[in-house]
């Protein structure tokens, strides 16, 4: 298959994606408003053309377990649910993290808590920051804005993921996992070949061939002395990936008296409230966090030194806010406006949350 | 060793190559050790210690990685079939077999050994159903006996409140998905050549692809019955077999 151009939803993207960056193995189980990842890949028969498993899963428990198994193996594999399957994946998760295993989760936010809607949200962004399962651990997480980044994510996400040894979520929005927009589909690379991964996984759970002494993937240590060291490694890598994976987006900034920070669909809706704040003089910039984590500290707390206030904009009650908080250290007014439960703001409400936070604004403007 | 051997021609036992020689964590007399070896047994025999992958569970057996010297994933709790079909499927050359408990299968775990069973998923599963949770301290398993004292049943399991034994290997032999069901012990020379038999066939159709194969084995728990070891296969003998009777419950190579 050679780069395509097509129309489609971003849930349908992921699956494309996965197919075309050579996935061995994707296993889940439906829930809206995810389901078309499972259904476009079941549509488009891959086992039949890269050899790629599919497989419906009986619970998001089983699924994540799957992949625990294929990771352990070395295979490029994933699983995507939406928010209440999210919850139900977190010990697996935990495992994935704990085994040093790379894996791909993705996780198309509904309204919580509970069973919720299921509506747009993104009320799991402390859950994916901090880990979510129990124990001392992060994941890579990748926040797509658009049906393009949709695609483009899951290559970024395996890539993340096998150099650091660590699982990978793209936490994305129903918006963004239900709207149709142009996409540009790579072209199809080959799944790795059995010597391919003994080379580049050398503790992959292959069956021992001779020589070699046996590979265990396990997450078991008693001895707490031992546990310890394993807790270091694990953070010596998150520091790593602290230093040298943290992408973001900023718009309109050099010249930027106020901010907004947003991630994924809402960062567009604010882009517009942005251009419509332009045209009545008041300079606003914005920034996106593309990696939830590792966030973007750095780079809010260099732009706290130039701008007078920030509004953090999410479909929640207030998450991302406390990391924007901590990057700027108390050094300028960081105010919220979220909308809960489903419901998406217009660029108008966003405009108005900044204007009531910021009415000096409109004075300086003209 | 050898020099030690006076006639190596008479000589009719070795221990398993792939059964290293760490120290177990198994109590004397828990039927552990003799399937361990068992399963180290079938696999060189089989000449398939290049091609398997076991899958250990949460439970007495977690530690089953340390002692047989092949590639392994230890599961979370009652997940090993989850495991074990991503595996068999991402390497349909490989031997995949599960090693569970009773906690760990037929509690925890439910959902997964029937889903796997029924999507006739080509691994083997070895079952060890000693009627209580080793690990933990001797609390009741979902295969406890009526009336059998555990740390968590002081006063005995009574059905009304904690419901019945579960015979999940008669669930599972149901299921189109299983090709190979049956029940077995390793309490006398005669039952262990027997067990062997049964976890061979079972990992002959997890290679030939002829679906799921359960080798449920019933065990003893000396320390969590608080028995000796002699006791508890008597006691075994007596009380668990009426409630889960050896043999095959299913075998399709036969039928």
């Amino acid at each position: 298959m050679k780069e395509e151009v097509k129309l489609m939803k971003g849930n349908e993207a992921i699956a494309h994606a996965a197919v075309r960056y050579g996935v061995d193995g994707y296993f889940g189980y439906p829930i809206t408003p995810q389901s078309e990842v499972l259904e476009t890949l079941e549509a488009l028969m891959p086992w039949e053309t890269t050899g790629m498993v599919v497989l419906q899963a009986e619970s998001e428990v089983s699924s994540i377990n799957m992949v625990y198994g294929g990771a352990a193996m070395g295979k490029a594999v994933m699983t995507s649910s939406s928010s209440p399957g999210i919850s139900l994946m977190q010990e697996g998760m935990s495992y994935i993290a704990a085994g040093e295993l790379p894996a791909l989760v993705v996780n198309v936010m509904r309204g919580g808590p509970g069973l919720g809607t299921i509506h747009p949200s993104q009320s799991d962004y402390f859950q994916a920051t901090r880990g979510g399962g129990h124990g001392d651990y992060h994941f890579i997480v990748l926040a797509p804005a658009t049906v393009q980044e949709m695609a483009d994510f899951v290559a970024l996400g395996f890539d993340l993921a096998f150099k650091y040894r660590t699982p990978a979520m793209i936490l994305a929005d129903g918006i963004v996992g239900q709207m149709m927009e142009k996409v540009v589909l790579p072209p199809q690379r080959p799944r790795r070949t059995a010597a391919e991964i003994a080379e580049q996984c050398p503790w992959a759970v292959t069956g021992r061939p001779e020589g070699r002494a046996p590979n265990i993937a396990t997450t078991l240590e008693l001895d707490s002395a031992v546990m310890e060291k394993n807790n270091e490694r694990f953070q010596r890598t998150y520091a790593e990936i602290e230093k040298a994976e943290v992408r973001y987006q900023e718009y309109f900034t050099d010249d930027a008296d106020y901010l907004m920070v947003a991630f994924g669909s809402v960062a567009r809706i604010c882009l517009k409230a942005i251009e419509d704040a332009r045209s009545q003089g008041i300079k606003i910039g914005l920034l996106r966090p593309i990696t939830l984590w590792p966030f973007p500290y750095k780079e809010i707390s260099r732009l706290a030194e130039k701008v007078k206030g920030m509004l953090v904009v999410e479909l929640n009650a207030g998450q991302m806010i406390q990391d924007v908080r901590l990057a700027t250290e108390g050094r300028v007014p960081v105010y919220h406006f979220g909308r809960m439960g489903g419901i998406v703001p217009d660029p108008q409400q966003v405009l108005e949350s900044f204007m009531a936070h910021f009415p000096e604004a409109s004075n300086n403007s003209i | 060793m050898s020099e030690y051997i006076k006639s190596p021609e008479n000589k009719v036992y070795s221990k398993p190559r792939l059964l290293n020689d760490k120290h177990m964590h198994y109590c004397p007399g828990c039927s552990h050790g003799v399937v361990h070896k068992l399963v180290a047994e079938v696999i060189e025999e089989m000449g398939l210690e290049h091609e398997a992958i076991g899958i250990a569970p949460v439970g007495c057996a977690v530690f089953a990685y340390s002692y047989l010297d092949i590639d392994w994933i230890e599961a979370a709790h009652g997940r090993a079939p989850a495991v074990a079909t991503a595996c068999k499927r991402l390497d349909p050359s490989r031997l995949v077999f599960t090693y569970q408990g009773d906690g760990d299968l037929a509690a925890i775990g439910t959902a997964e050994t029937i889903h796997a069973a029924n999507r006739g998923e080509n691994i083997a599963i070895i079952f060890i159903n000693n009627a209580i949770y080793g690990m933990t301290g001797g609390q009741m398993a979902p295969t406890t006996l009526e009336g059998m004292v555990t740390a968590t049943t002081p006063y005995g399991r009574r059905v009304d409140l904690n419901g019945y034994p579960l015979k999940i290997t008669n669930l599972l032999a149901q299921l189109p998905g299983t090709c190979l069901v049956t029940r077995q012990a390793v309490h006398t020379p005669a039952a262990v050549r027997k067990a062997k038999a049964s976890i061979k066939e079972a990992f002959r159709n997890s290679m030939e692809g002829r679906g799921t194969s359960i080798v449920e084995i019933v065990s003893t728990c000396n320390s969590g019955w608080k028995m000796s070891p002699a006791k508890a296969n008597q006691w075994m003998v007596d009380n668990m077999f009426p409630e889960y009777p050896l043999g095959d419950l299913k075998n399709t190579a036969k039928q």
